[in-house]
């Protein structure tokens, strides 16, 4: 199976991932590979077959709507890579 | 004297309540031996002295009262399991200076039971990889060999029990993870029932197959510490309350009369034709403590690796969409743009396998592709799943060997992803179909290499492959690495 590199270049997009030359040329190779071994899946009839969504036999767990602690604001902007006045600060979003 | 390589938890607890070592005293040869080995072996990517030794301090009263067998217990977390204020890296450098504000459910409750953690362990990034050579930080070593991996991706939770950095760690099994590096180290290592065991604070990969679960020197620590994690928690959904009180009970009772058998799939060619033999033997000794054993076939083993890998790369690519950046983790600081920030911090601070993983995930998910791969993958999970049940409508357990080789050369299978995902065969159906196993050392090849057996159980069926597990142990004792190894 063959992956092409315009393929490779527009899933790294919509992964937010920049490529190299290099690295693409050996995605289109390898994604090709890999996904060429997954084809055959293909084998198996599942046209009756409900897709699996949970492999317990649990659903719909809820709980109360409670108010509690969280986190302090301080303690979460700890890690942040940039921080100003409180807030998370990221470059202009709006033009 | 006493020999901490071989201590476990239930002799180091012993020797704990006897005073024959103080918990301080523990904590510091642990952290001697740890300062002798891990420059070779590699397995810690940071220590906690001074917190540890504060927390042995106050074990003194816990370990007096008998009220845990875990007080005082020296233990070690791979590095994808949040613990508050201890950098948490998940093996990546887009994790490289994080400290987490919370502590996984997992830790915190180790940490009630008196358990003094020594520091976090090196895996592979994002536990993604089955040899720890994808990890940002360094190369974990086999303490068996040390040119050999340690397996992947808890390698630094399985080296560091098998060189005697730590009595017991915890791992985390996406689809093998656990499992196959003790196989690789000769230790133990236990997958419990999805939703056995809470997943807070686990960095996720792919969130409907991951599960932590503990790597021990015996079976009897792998219950103990079960009984610790294990249990329902407000803070994963898909936590549950399994009902099972004490994982240890019964432990010690006879499998015999128990039925198990071996798909013909799990000694076919492909394996390693020592590793097909140490199981062989290990049935033959099933078969003589009164265990029946059947032949059977997993019609659908085959179909395991590309259903695994389709779902596990599609959360992942969902789960990894978090690092952008902004609230955590590493930023690029080459931007102009919103986007460039969040492509260029996650092109800098993710490796290869990683945005490998995120690429197929991505490419599964896509328009037009998302029937084709990503819900044909989940109807053969349907498949597989109906496949395992039927067979414990009838049999007690499977046996099979956890991989198909032992250890190989580090660098090996570097640059062939798609070989590395084959060595999965045999773990990853395991958590398609949400079922406990367990890895058990059974011999050593002709280089010297431990061979694992893994026994399969169905959903909440842990008793009784520890049961199997504990009575094939007691009836085949297993040498610990520095026995054997090279000058260590």
């Amino acid at each position: 199976m063959k992956i092409s590199k315009e393929t490779v270049l527009y899933v790294a997009d919509l992964a937010r991932l920049n490529l190299s030359d290099e690295e693409s040329e050996r995605l289109s190779d390898e994604m090709g590979r890999i996904l060429g071994y997954m084809e055959k899946l293909n084998s198996l009839d599942t046209s009756n077959v409900k897709a699996m969504e949970h492999v317990e036999p649990v659903s719909n767990v809820l709980r109360e709507d409670i108010v509690e602690e969280s986190f302090e604001r301080d303690l979460i902007l700890s890690n942040a890579p940039d921080e100003q006045d409180g807030a998370f600060r990221v470059p202009k979003v709006v033009e | 004297m006493m020999d901490i390589r071989k201590l476990t938890i239930k002799t180091a607890a012993m020797a704990l309540r006897k005073k024959e070592i103080s918990p301080v005293e523990l904590i510091e040869k642990f952290y001697e031996r740890i300062d002798v080995t891990d420059e070779t072996i590699g397995a810690y990517i940071s220590l906690e002295k001074e917190k540890a030794l504060e927390q042995a301090a106050k074990a003194s009263s816990m370990i007096d009262d008998g009220s845990s067998l875990l007080a005082g217990i020296p233990m070690a977390v791979k590095d994808n399991m949040c613990t508050e204020g201890t950098k948490t890296t998940c093996g990546s450098r887009i994790l490289g200076n994080f400290i987490p504000p919370y502590t996984a459910t997992a830790v915190s409750r180790l940490g009630e039971a008196g358990a003094v953690m020594l520091g976090k362990l090196n895996m592979d990034e994002f536990a993604m990889g089955g040899s720890t050579e994808n990890s940002y930080y360094r190369k974990t070593r086999n303490p068996w060999n040390t040119k050999m991996v340690p397996g992947g991706s808890s390698g630094g939770s399985a080296a560091a029990v098998a060189s005697g950095q730590a009595i017991f760690t915890l791992g985390s099994d996406t689809g093998g993870s656990i499992r196959q590096p003790a196989a690789f180290c000769g230790v133990v290592g236990l997958k419990p029932t999805y939703g056995t065991v809470s997943r807070y604070g686990l960095v996720a990969f792919a969130s409907s197959l991951d599960q932590i679960g503990p790597v021990t020197k015996t079976v009897e620590d792998s219950a103990i510490v079960l009984n610790a994690i294990a249990g329902r928690d407000k803070r994963d959904s898909t936590s549950i309350d399994t009902g099972i009180n004490d994982y240890t009970q019964g432990i010690n009772e006879s499998p015999v009369g128990m039925k198990a058998c071996i798909p013909v799939q799990y000694l076919s060619e492909g394996v390693a034709p020592e590793v097909r033999s140490k199981v062989q033997k290990a049935i033959e000794y099933y078969e003589s403590i009164g265990v029946r054993c059947e032949e059977t076939s997993l019609e659908l083993a085959d179909y395991a690796i590309a259903a695994y890998y389709i779902i596990s790369s599609a959360e992942a690519s969902s789960n990894l969409a978090r690092y952008d950046g902004i609230k955590y983790g590493y930023r690029s600081n080459d931007f102009n743009s919103l986007l460039d920030l969040y492509k260029n911090s996650r092109s800098e601070g993710f490796g290869d396998e990683v945005k490998r993983r995120i690429m197929l995930g991505t490419y599964a998910l896509s328009s037009g592709y998302y029937d084709a791969y990503y819900k044909k993958a989940l109807k053969v999970r349907t498949l597989i799943k109906q496949e395992f049940d039927k067979l414990f409508d009838e049999y007690d357990f499977i046996i099979g060997p956890t991989a198909p080789t032992t250890a190989y050369p580090i660098g090996e299978k570097e640059g062939n992803p798609l070989e590395m995902y084959l060595g999965d065969v045999f773990t990853v159906s395991v958590n398609i179909a949400g079922l406990p196993a367990i890895s058990v050392p059974c011999g050593l090849d002709s280089a010297g290499l431990p061979v694992g057996m893994q026994l399969i159980g169905r959903a909440h069926g842990e008793r009784t492959i520890l049961r199997a597990a504990h009575a094939y142990e007691m009836g085949n004792p297993f040498p610990i690495a520095e026995e054997v190894s090279h000058g260590l």
